[in-house]
């Protein structure tokens, strides 16, 4: 009979009396208090909360009570059996808390030591330099266009307007070509990109053309014989020279910065006429900020235009041109061309994969 | 060239104040780079006039050294009491005001005015003049040589004024012209009225709008008569030809001070009066003379080509061989002259020459050109002819330079004066008069253009053109053979209103379509092998051929059919690369040798193709669009160029530390380069074994694309790697981007919601056979419901017996539109199976 051996040595009255209630509520929260961890609270558990916990015994003899005490009764057990889950459950919390602190802290680890399993890579700032100065350009509505580097020397120097014996081709420095009449020289310029394109391509005709050019310059801190140049060109009805410094102009602040603008001086060059050196007012510039010379500029010279089928009439165009080791060096402050040229991991490294 | 100041501006009226550096920012606004200025004013102290009155030659010494009494005038010497030696003579004489000075020169005679630095000066370079004693004598001072006064190179004896010029104790700077500047200017090549003193004083009046004289215009008296008979044979090489004869004139005779002073300040040394004379006139006018010496003229001048195999000891006494090409001035007894490029010996002027004929010529620029070139003699002559001189100048040039030699070395201006040839006036150029308005995108005041065009020197027309447009006509200066299009004169207008005048303005240009795929590509791949641990280099194309001997490649292997530089920097590395590896491995090893051995580098660039025989373009001309046919031959001779990419690995590719072992990079690396630089392409890479040298024959992977090679990667070959200096098992790729073809648009996948059937085989094959064949039987095999097989282990020894090999892959099973069934998976997996032992001879793994 169930129940039968709870009704053994204790009276009802006396086990679900209020004070027999409290103190076994008492004595449990001072167990569970007295738990130092999750597993001595798991072993004082069952005294208070399992079969034969006093307020569980409780409980099983309210069935025994008479019908009119047993909602009171009933009352009694419960609020005393909530008392005591909940002084497990707050002691549990608070112990569980404890012991996920201390497994966390045995996990610590020592984050500063170096990881370098996996190797880094980078690109060079050559590259990143070349894909920003395009993407700034395909802002304003340009093409990106390309061209060889070994090169025809009627694009090269012919199609631009350098005369046969003009001291301006001489002055070029170029590598030719085996055999002596090949024809073929390694450009020393990116401007032949400017003839290819207008052959090829109807007005209006925007580009710019970043690329590898060459020249017989000893290597050294300031020179080296294989460099890049970013070539613009734009080839449209009323272009003018304020349209060229305008777009050199919004082209400087790309690249160094809102307070950039260009100047532009008087200069020669066979294939713009009027020429001119394009100048940068650069803020970071060492012994403080000024001028610094960027590259040359002008309106493409009509004769170019003619040559590479080109109505002057209608179309006008204008021409820019910027060695882009150069620009890296003043605006990176790179002290010594041959560091970016020579391949040395220690220089490429920290430019990281930036884009 | 450099121009003192005060020279540059003695045919100018400018205002009182414009210093040296108003006149930089003056030349630079018009055009002309200055290249620096220099100040002569570097002296510190007192720097006076003496007069040597007293020469005692000390002979004791190994060279030459004198004892000199000079006078100083001024003030008396102070008694130096801390000399810190005994005194045993006073080197001045109290009622001479003379100094003793001990001097290394021997230039100089009693009674010869001189620059003394007295004790106490700093001269330039922070040389200070103390008395002291030296070879026996207290020395009170220094005798100066222009160099040690910072005017000139000149260091051969010390600085010897015109006699009667000054005064003993006069401040020596004011007759020096100390307060003076020099600036180094540089015009550019088509300006070549700017190689004087005429020209840039030009440059400048039109800056400052300030009166010009110029010294280039000069009435000269008609004389009817020939100096010496002279025939023009070339009239396209010389278009003008002037002589005029002195007679009677002491070419020992030394130049005067001031023009002294002036060619040293430009850089030239004084050497004798007939050559400062006609530099001189070079400098002030930009026209070169030469000086004959008559006596050693034999007969009429001819001016002519050279004749195949003359030669000419030109007067920096080289014996040159003379090329059809070059123009010549030539007597009775052959070539006396390079023309327009050097005098020749035979007839140079020497210290006993009284008779000299004075020649000025106009030359065709051009053919200087060609000859400076061609002996490698870059005169301040041919400097100048060849950017064009002005062709009114030579009877103008003559008559200053025997104007000036008859003055300072006495003589005879004999009556006649040739003149052969002629001068064509520049054609007149017409514009419409707006035009430089609309090329600058700026409204100028009107009468702009007429007036700058006038101030250049242009005779200036204002009409109307046949559609009733205003339009201005210029007829170009003699001077100025650079103003030939409408585009010449806009040019005058805008640099001379200056460039800061026009506004910033952006163009509306068309909307663009932003990269190209190909240019997409390339930056995804260069992008993804960085990621990938790569770091990128950009080594030279420059390769020795001997390269490919260490490559191992075959004598007839078409890699060693590359282009080859003319002048390359390097004699032995003529070559253009026709593949990235000799650069990128050059770079290693130059890391290497830095201390790095753990090395992942990529580079991406344009190699040139191997050209089989010689290589060459067309030259269509320039004077209109050449015909497409003509288009397409130049790029037809332009060899093929495509864009490689390249990876070479050295060391550990995984590092070791304190993490645990490290991995070395193996081949597989360098085919894993291949796959991501396919990925990044979007390109299914294909791979097979192959022998390539220079990789290792049983580790070189071909690698392709839609059934084409287009690289290889894998271990490069030992002897390669010992050939070249190279760490072992170092490994590459190389492949050609541009022979990938380009990703078709692809549609995406259809994705079956449907759980899938994993099932594991593994497959006993010949250890030759493939995994690539053994994964595309399976796939075959497998039919549609094989939706992805994955090799995870491969297992050579005993239990799969020699010879053998065990691979074992994962299989994933999925259909479409329903769940799949343990039964048509396991059907589908014994056909794959069945495939692979068809087609390869597997066998299931017991």
């Amino acid at each position: 009979m169930p129940g039968a051996d709870e009704t053994q040595g204790s009276e009802p009255d006396s086990v679900l009396a209020e004070e027999t209630l409290d103190a076994a509520v008492a004595e449990a929260t001072a167990a569970f208090a007295g738990a130092s961890d999750l597993d001595e609270l798991a072993s004082v558990k069952p005294a208070h909360l399992g079969e034969q916990a006093p307020v569980l015994r409780a409980r099983r003899m309210i069935g025994s009570l008479p019908a009119e005490q047993k909602a009171e009764a009933g009352k009694r057990v419960n609020a005393a059996r909530a008392a005591v889950q909940s002084a497990y459950d707050e002691r549990h919390a608070v112990l569980a808390e404890e012991r996920d602190r201390r497994v966390l802290r045995e996990e610590a680890v020592d984050v500063t030591l170096p990881w370098g399993r996996v190797p880094r890579g980078a690109r060079h700032p050559m590259t990143t330099l070349a894909e920003r100065i395009g993407d700034v350009f395909i802002g304003m509505g340009y093409e990106v266009a390309e061209g060889p580097e070994l090169e025809a020397e009627w694009f090269n120097f012919d199609a631009l307007n350098f005369g046969k014996d003009h001291p301006a081709r001489l002055m070029q420095d170029t590598f030719y070509i085996a055999p002596e009449d090949s024809g073929l020289v390694l450009r020393t310029h990116t401007s032949p990109v400017q003839a290819r394109t207008l052959l090829h391509t109807a007005p209006p005709v925007y580009v710019v053309c970043p690329g590898r050019t060459y020249r017989t310059d000893e290597l050294d801190a300031t020179h080296t014989p294989v460099f890049h140049q970013v070539e613009g060109l734009a080839v449209d009805k009323g272009i003018t020279m304020a349209h060229l410094k305008g777009t050199l102009d919004a082209f400087a602040r790309a690249m160094f910065g809102e307070s950039a603008v260009t100047r532009l001086r008087p200069h020669f060059f066979p294939f713009t006429e009027p020429s001119a050196e394009v100048d940068v007012w650069f803020e970071e510039r060492k012994g403080g900020p000024g001028w610094v010379e960027w590259g040359g500029c002008g309106m493409v010279n009509p004769h170019v235009l003619r040559a590479c089928g080109v109505d002057t009439d209608v179309y006008s165009g204008f021409a820019f041109g910027m060695g882009l080791e150069r620009t890296l060096q003043f605006r990176n402050g790179i002290p010594d061309m041959r560091d970016m040229v020579e391949g040395d991991i220690r220089f490429t490294l920290p430019f990281g994969t930036e884009a | 060239m450099r121009v003192p100041v005060s020279w540059l501006t003695e045919h100018l009226e400018l205002s009182e104040g414009v210093g040296a550096q108003e006149l930089t920012d003056a030349l630079l606004g018009v055009g002309i780079e200055v290249e620096d200025v220099h100040s002569l004013d570097a002296v510190r102290g007192e720097l006076v006039v003496g007069r040597v009155t007293e020469i005692t030659e000390l002979t004791e010494f190994a060279k030459p050294i004198r004892y000199c009494k000079v006078d100083t005038g001024g003030s008396e010497p102070e008694t130096n009491t801390s000399l810190g030696f005994a005194v045993t003579e006073r080197s001045y004489d109290e009622e001479q005001r003379t100094r003793g000075i001990v001097a290394g020169a021997t230039n100089f005679v009693e009674g010869d005015l001189v620059v003394v630095a007295l004790p106490g000066t700093v001269l330039p370079g922070e040389f200070t003049i103390s008395e002291r004693k030296t070879y026996g004598h207290v020395s009170e001072g220094m005798m100066c040589s222009a160099r040690e006064l910072g005017l000139g190179d000149d260091h051969s004896g010390i600085l010897v004024l015109d006699p009667g010029s000054a005064l003993p104790g006069d401040d020596a700077r004011t007759i020096l012209g100390l307060d003076d500047a020099v600036l180094d200017v540089e015009p550019t090549p088509d300006m070549g009225h700017a190689m004087s003193i005429r020209g840039l004083a030009r440059e400048l009046a039109c800056a400052y709008a300030a009166p010009f004289g110029d010294p280039g215009t000069r009435e000269l008296e008609q004389v009817g008569e020939d100096a010496w008979p002279v025939r023009i044979e070339d009239r396209d090489g010389c278009s003008r030809f002037v002589l005029r004869r002195l007679t009677g004139v002491d070419t020992r005779a030394v130049a005067p001070w001031w023009m002294r002073r002036r060619l040293m300040l430009a850089g030239m040394r004084p050497i004798s009066l007939a050559v400062d004379v006609t530099n001189y006139v070079m400098l002030e006018l930009g026209q070169p003379l030469h000086a004959f010496d008559t006596a050693s003229v034999s007969g009429g001048l001819v001016v002519r080509r050279a004749k195949n195999g003359e030669t000419l000891t030109t007067l920096d006494e080289v014996e040159r061989e003379l090329d059809p090409d070059d123009m010549v001035i030539a007597d009775d007894t052959g070539v006396v002259s390079l023309a327009g490029t050097m005098g020749g010996a035979s007839t140079e002027i020497s210290d006993s020459s009284a008779d000299v004929l004075l020649e000025g010529a106009h030359w065709d620029p051009a053919s200087i050109s060609r000859t400076a070139r061609r002996h490698r003699l870059f005169s301040e002559a041919a400097k100048r002819f060849e950017r064009f001189t002005d062709p009114a100048l030579p009877p103008v040039a003559v008559e200053l330079a025997a104007t000036l030699l008859q003055q300072y070395g006495g003589g005879t201006v004999e009556r006649g004066r040739t003149d052969e040839g002629e001068v064509t006036p520049a054609r007149a150029v017409t514009m419409p008069i707006d035009l430089p308005d609309r090329t600058a995108g700026v409204r100028y005041a009107r009468g702009v253009t007429a007036r700058r065009l006038t101030q250049i020197g242009c005779k200036v027309s204002i009409g109307t053109g046949a559609d009733g447009t205003a339009e201005v006509t210029a007829e170009p200066p003699s001077w100025r053979a650079d103003l030939n299009q409408p585009a010449d004169l806009v040019e005058e207008v805008l640099r001379l209103e200056g460039y800061d005048s026009i506004p910033s303005e952006l163009p509306a240009a068309s909307a663009g379509t932003g990269l190209t795929e190909v240019q997409r590509r390339r930056r995804a791949v260069s992008r993804a092998l960085a990621e990938s641990g790569y770091v990128e280099v950009l080594p030279f194309p420059f390769t020795a051929a001997s390269v490919w001997d260490d490559f191992g490649l075959a004598a007839d292997d078409e890699r060693r059919d590359a282009v080859r530089v003319l002048n390359p920097l390097e004699a032995e590395k003529d070559q253009l690369a026709t593949m990235l590896l000799p650069g990128l491995l050059e770079t290693v090893h130059r890391n290497i040798s830095r201390g790095f051995r753990d090395l992942s580098l990529f580079h991406i660039g344009q190699i040139v193709a191997p050209t089989p025989g010689e290589p060459s373009a067309p030259d269509p001309g320039v004077r209109q669009r050449p015909s497409d046919a003509e288009v397409d031959a130049l790029e037809q001779a332009v060899p093929d160029q495509p864009l490689h990419v390249a990876v070479v690995l050295t060391g550990q590719r995984m590092r070791s530390g304190w993490w645990g072992r490290g991995e070395p990079a193996t081949w597989s690396d360098a085919v894993e380069a291949a796959r991501t630089v396919a990925a990044a392409a979007g390109a299914e890479l294909e791979v097979r074994s192959a022998e390539m040298m220079p990789w290792h024959p049983g580790r070189c992977a071909e690698l392709r694309v839609e059934g084409t090679c287009v690289g290889h990667a894998g271990e490069l070959h030992p002897k390669v790697l010992e050939a070249m200096g190279l760490p072992k098992r170092a490994v590459a790729m190389e492949l050609d981007l541009d022979a990938v073809p380009m990703r078709r648009r692809r549609p995406a996948p259809e994705l079956s919601p449907y759980p899938p059937v994993l099932m594991d085989v593994a497959l006993v094959v010949d250890a030759e056979v493939p995994s690539a064949d053994v994964a595309a039987a399976l796939r075959s095999g497998g039919g549609d419901l094989l939706e992805d097989v994955a090799l995870f282990d491969v297992y050579t020894g005993e239990q799969v017996g020699a010879g053998n090999r065990s691979l074992a892959y994962s299989l994933r099973f999925r259909a479409p539109d329903r769940t799949l069934t343990a039964e048509e998976a396991t059907g589908a997996r014994d056909s794959a199976i069945a495939a692979a032992a068809e087609q390869c001879g597997a066998t299931l793994r017991q």
